[in-house]
């Protein structure tokens, strides 16, 4: 990954952030504890966390697994909706809205799964996958759209009649990002995209997210556990822990004088490149 | 980039090809004897003669040519009444197995994939009527709505629903926790296109491979039911009655319960191996 320098830290901000979460809570039920009658008890997944998801630029979501990350992006684009707090996308409360207020909205807030074997239907061809939602916001769809789409990510046009099962797993997460661009949202959440791919294509998955978000002004939150990946990804950094922020502020300086014991911890976890002599006993 | 082309076969082709043809070829010959009935049986299977009756198959000795295998106590050509009841058997295998596979799939699609209220009603429901013993429940309800090949179906079908389900929710429950369902809601499909357009179609071989299992149950139900003259009139040759009329005369005339035996055998084992076969040949990956 020694292609992307990492980005120095834009900290001055003209643009209104597009997302800002004020006091979000979220809470799961623990089916594991519940007794024969009556409601589970209720487990905290996100404890009041507030942040700005600045416009334009990519941050990135960081904590150990468990720590409500991935939570808290599906509370973005609203896979989940949460117990309180507000989710304001420019200004506009989000978080409560109805299935058909949120379904216009869908189009600009696009996700990209972590396991794209599960995230593409095994039975559709990847044409299909990446024309349906297409058509659903009237945005062509012809299997020549689905083409264009799979070639701006790097695939063959030809892909369009494959299944996911016959792409590699560097393949399959293209396709991934390739339905997300095709719709030309303003957001697009990246939920672990990388970490079932081998180091080449994880290099060159974020290298091609990366350029597409900037060309095509695409705001990006990006979920890792990875913080050598956030480092050469991201503008800022978000770091949580056990369903609170511990920090945040721009990569670099996060990076460079980390406040918290959480921060250091993930940052004492980023293997070494350096050779040591161990190694050659 | 590497190019992942076919996975390795699970199986050999061969083998997947005769559990698929195999079953396939026998039930298409019973639904072709079936349905040319009265130009291939050689005898009218109600017609009686009693100077020809206890005739055995044709290689053993005594047999009559004409009548390939034997005849019953009756007289009555053993051949043309297997032919004149695998109609029965098919008629009531797919009519009432496609209407409990449509009615209870439908319900394992809801249940399985909205929960909540839905699934808590459905699931009360069949664990309320898998309580009830099957065939007794059978033999009940042809007993109140009268005896006669709708009766059958329509028993057919309030009873097994249930294995549908059952078997669809569960499998439609895996299905909705795929990251898939979300990529499709992201995409702007409401909940009714995601089930439909998304989870359908890999809950579907397990419905199809269902339904053959329920095509076999369908003519075994049949059978029993008129085993015990729960079905159609005795007028008509069904398997379940050959069976019944043959017990009787086992010890000296065992063809006219073996032949019908030996075909409803095969057609319940082809029916769950086809289903099976089908199951597999409908599934991507392991093509």
């Amino acid at each position: 990954m020694t292609m992307m320098e990492p980005l120095a830290a834009m900290t001055t901000e003209t643009q209104p952030a597009l997302f800002s979460v004020r006091d979000l809570r979220l809470s799961f039920p623990d089916m594991a504890h519940k007794p024969l009658f009556g409601a589970a008890p209720r487990i905290e997944v996100l404890k009041g966390i507030s942040f700005d998801i600045p416009t334009g630029q990519i941050t990135g979501i960081v904590g150990e697994s468990g720590s409500g990350k991935s939570t808290a992006g599906r509370v973005l684009v609203r896979l989940l909706e949460p117990d309180a707090g507000e989710v304001l996308l420019d200004g506009r409360d989000i978080a409560h809205l109805g299935e058909e207020e949120i379904t216009p909205l869908r189009r600009d807030l696009q996700m990209i799964f972590q396991d794209p074997m599960s995230s593409l239907n095994p039975r559709h061809t990847v044409g299909h996958i990446i024309a349906t939602p297409m058509k659903r916001y009237g945005r062509g769809g012809t299997r020549e759209d689905a083409a264009a789409a799979l070639v701006k990510v790097g695939l063959p046009a030809e892909f369009v009649s494959r299944y996911p099962h016959q792409l590699s797993g560097g393949q399959r997460q293209r396709v991934g990002i390739a339905r997300a661009i095709a719709l030309e949202p303003r957001f697009i959440l990246a939920d672990e995209i990388v970490s079932g791919l081998d180091v080449s294509s994880q290099a060159q998955v974020l290298e091609l997210l990366k350029t597409l978000a900037q060309d095509m002004g695409i705001t990006v939150a990006f979920i890792s556990h990875d913080l050598s990946v956030i480092r050469h990804l991201c503008d800022h950094v978000i770091v949580l822990d056990h369903g609170e922020i511990v920090e945040q502020g721009p990569v670099q300086a996060v990076f460079d004088h980390p406040q918290s014991e959480i921060t250091r911890t993930l940052l004492a976890a980023i293997p070494r490149p350096e050779l040591d002599d161990s190694w050659f006993d | 980039m590497a190019d992942a082309t076919a996975l390795p076969r699970a199986r050999g082709p061969r083998s997947l090809n005769l559990r698929l043809w195999l079953p396939a070829a026998w039930l298409s010959l019973l639904a072709l004897a079936a349905l040319l009935a009265p130009f291939i049986a050689p005898h009218d299977p109600l017609a009686q003669d009693l100077l020809m009756e206890r005739l055995p198959p044709f290689f053993m000795a005594g047999s009559e040519p004409g009548y390939w295998l034997g005849t019953d106590s009756l007289g009555r050509d053993v051949l043309s009444r297997m032919i004149y009841g695998a109609r029965v058997a098919l008629f009531v295998a797919l009519i009432a197995a496609t209407i409990t596979c449509l009615f209870g799939s439908t319900l394992g699609l809801l249940a399985g994939y909205y929960g909540g209220w839905w699934d808590r009603v459905i699931s009360r429901l069949v664990e309320i009527w898998m309580a009830f013993p099957p065939v007794l429940f059978a033999v009940l309800l042809v007993a109140v709505m009268g005896t006669g090949l709708f009766s059958v179906i329509a028993a057919i079908a309030l009873i097994d629903w249930t294995r549908f389900a059952r078997v669809i929710r569960a499998e439609t429950m895996v299905q909705a926790r795929m990251d898939y369902v979300d990529s499709a809601r992201i995409g702007g499909a409401n909940r009714l296109t995601t089930l439909a357009g998304e989870i359908l179609p890999n809950v579907l071989p397990s419905i199809v491979a269902l339904l053959m299992l329920e095509m076999g149950i369908a003519v075994i139900v049949e059978a029993i039911l008129s085993f015990v003259n729960l079905s159609i009139s005795t007028d008509d040759p069904t398997w379940g009655s050959m069976i019944a009329e043959g017990r009787g005369a086992i010890h000296f005339a065992w063809w006219v319960l073996l032949f019908p035996l030996i075909a409803l055998f095969l057609t319940v084992l082809s029916f769950s191996t086809l289903g099976e076969g089908l199951k597999q040949r409908f599934d991507p990956v392991l093509q």
